[in-house]
């Protein structure tokens, strides 16, 4: 049944969120720390093993993949209700400190993405100033 | 015209099926034809989204984009948290346990650097701009940081409501800027697999704009890239108001 499917994937982002509300509180965070990213290692996991076969397999599957599927449709609804408005009435304050977060940290994805490959050495990080 | 609002309102959500399938359509038509396939459709889908926000944040005055005109309130359900976490988690749904641990390190890594960078980098342009109390630079730091981290910090440590509104408009604006700009430099930065998504997504950390960067790029990416992401706010919401407004404070 294509429900069995939709009810695995809405326990583990429930069981995630739990985690990620008590991570927070443990820590003493106002904020849910990684319940979405522990929900989808919860998912990861289920479709990777063979106890839950029944639940991500033939039809069941199919009640997963619709929602994977609705990702970008829900997506450009979320877009849709930014408070873009809030964003350009900041002024330039705010615009400068946004952009150049951002410049900074996209120059900063191909370095940190050699971490952990063989064939580069530990790469300075030198060069990052004066970006934006 | 009341008969309209009535059954717009009462299906709000279904009305927000239908306006976001029409917006959809409309934008995979215009990658198509007029940009011969060169810009993704999610990609004009999602500027067409905030463009739309824009106007309905304009008219309405309210702060939740286009779900505050009356009828497309659903808009609002259907883009907000829950249905956006719901999605990210089913995008895992076949990932291989073999790709997270190959980049496990790194994206932890690129947490750590994420939050630490945006705030260093808020922070210098925040005492550019002339501040110079340690609470309102550790706020739009941590405003640098996420949208979300910016005020949790700024009412930890008392800022005044004026810099926490400050904050606010930085995270927004580096939440809208990742999901513009991700297409475009995409190739430059070598985000092209998941190794260099998981990095991307602990470096940018706003979840709502790596979602939508990473949707308008390669939709393979976004389980790997949402992963780090979650990560993201929860440890600037940890280290906002503690170590980094220590250090601020010890500089100023």
């Amino acid at each position: 049944m294509i429900v069995y499917g939709v009810a695995l994937l809405s326990v583990c982002l429930v069981l995630g969120m739990l985690i990620g509300e008590a991570l927070g509180v443990a820590m003493n965070v106002e904020a849910n720390v990684g319940g979405v990213g522990i929900a989808m290692l919860f998912l990861v996991y289920a479709s990777n093993s063979d106890k839950f076969k029944a639940l991500t397999e033939g039809v069941s599957a199919s009640g997963i993949k619709f929602w994977s599927a609705m990702y970008i449709p829900i997506v450009v609804a979320m877009a849709a209700r930014q408070n873009v408005a809030a964003a350009t009435e900041g002024g330039l304050l705010a615009l400068s400190a946004g952009v150049a977060a951002v410049m900074v940290s996209f120059a900063l994805v191909p370095v940190l993405s050699n971490i952990g490959k063989d064939d580069s050495p530990a790469p300075d990080t030198s060069e990052e100033q004066g970006a934006g | 015209m009341d008969i309209i609002e009535t059954v717009f309102v009462r299906n709000n959500l279904v009305v927000a099926f239908a306006v976001v399938g029409a917006v959809m359509w409309v934008s995979y038509f215009l990658a198509d034809k007029l940009t011969a396939g060169r810009i993704h459709g999610s990609a004009i889908a999602i500027a067409l989204g905030l463009l739309a926000a824009y106007w309905g944040g304009t008219v309405s005055g309210g702060s939740r984009g286009v779900a505050d005109v009356t009828l497309l309130g659903g808009i609002g359900l259907m883009g907000g948290g829950m249905m956006r976490d719901f999605a990210i988690v089913a995008t895992a749904f076949g990932v291989h346990i073999s790709e997270l641990k190959k980049a496990g390190i790194a994206g932890v890594i690129s947490i750590f650097a994420g939050v630490i960078v945006s705030f260093i980098v808020g922070a210098a342009v925040a005492v550019m701009f002339g501040y110079t109390d340690p609470t309102a630079i550790t706020t739009i730091g941590a405003g640098a940081v996420t949208y979300i981290v910016g005020p949790v910090t700024g009412e930890a440590i008392g800022a005044s409501d004026a810099v926490i509104t400050l904050s606010v408009a930085a995270g927004l604006v580096k939440s809208i800027l990742v999901m513009i700009g991700t297409p475009l430099i995409a190739k430059r930065i070598g985000l092209d697999n998941p190794q260099s998504a998981m990095v991307f997504g602990g470096l940018m950390g706003t979840t709502s704009g790596v979602a939508a960067g990473l949707a308008a790029t390669d939709p393979k990416l976004v389980p790997y890239g949402a992963m780090t992401a979650t990560f993201y706010t929860g440890l600037g919401c940890l280290l906002g108001p503690s170590v980094l407004f220590f250090i601020v404070s010890a500089m100023f």
